[in-house]
């Protein structure tokens, strides 16, 4: 793969049947590029808990993949009313889900420590009333 | 494991409509907890629930699993069902309970797939 392959997708809110299209489908993309397993899987499981995040938390938001040779890079740019605490929202176990989503089997808290678990890197950036972007960086 | 023995072992109902007898899993997993499911499970193969809403079917399709088995009577939304045959995966529905459906699977030799 010489050059850089770049995939956006909308995230809509509170849109719990479509939640999870994005990565179904930046999954479908690491098979079709030949991607080992291993690395679809941890890819698959960060960017699957990210969409889900946005959707419960943050009103929506936009996820884009950067997929080369050596890496994918993804993206979950949102507006939503950011992270007051990140090391607490780090903690497995932590959750300020909603009912509906804990009915639909999320909100155990571990969203965000499932991310870190699958990432090589990860960078959050987050302003209380501006919004959240996480940077999962998974080496291939 | 064939889904078929899934089946009977379960006295299960099969909801989707692709052939299901001769597929083979080799792991189980029993959870209500989608997180869980994503941070526990490893293996390709079997996912117990009590949950019957499409994410059950989006998590099982990130994980690789190939049947869905819906406990404590659970009939799947629609929405599921369709989603599911969209996807190429089995569900199930069975009235055993969580607890029984897992030792039932267990005794007759499959495992858990986790950590």
């Amino acid at each position: 793969m010489a050059e850089v392959i770049r995939h956006t997708w909308q995230v809509l809110a509170d849109d719990y049947s479509t939640a999870g299209e994005a990565s179904a489908s930046l999954k479908k993309v690491l098979k079709q590029l030949g991607f080992a397993a291993d690395i679809i899987r941890r890819v698959s499981i960060a960017m699957y808990e990210g969409e889900i995040n946005m959707v419960i938390h943050a009103n929506g938001g936009t996820a884009s993949a950067e997929i080369s040779e050596d890496r994918i890079t993804i993206t979950l740019a949102d507006s939503g009313p950011g992270i007051p605490d990140v090391g607490l929202a780090m903690k497995e176990g932590y959750s300020t889900a909603s009912d509906r989503a804990r009915s639909l089997g999320f909100g155990a808290g571990m969203g965000l420590p499932n991310i870190k678990r699958c990432s090589d890197d990860l960078k959050i950036e987050t302003e209380v009333g501006v919004g959240t972007t996480l940077t999962i960086t998974i080496l291939a | 494991m064939k889904l078929a023995k899934v089946k009977e072992l379960l006295n299960a109902k099969v909801c989707t409509d692709m052939d299901y007898e001769n597929v083979e899993v080799f792991s189980a997993c029993g959870s209500d907890l989608m997180s869980h499911v994503l941070a526990y499970f490893k293996d390709r193969g079997l996912l117990l629930t009590g949950l019957n809403n499409p994410q059950v079917v989006r998590t099982a399709e990130m994980m690789d699993i190939l049947c869905i088995v819906m406990v404590r009577g659970k009939e799947p939304e629609p929405e599921v069902v369709k989603l599911a045959n969209e996807k190429g995966l089995v569900v199930m529905k069975t009235d055993c309970t969580l607890f029984t459906a897992c030792g039932l699977l267990y005794t007759e030799g499959l495992r858990g797939g986790g950590y």
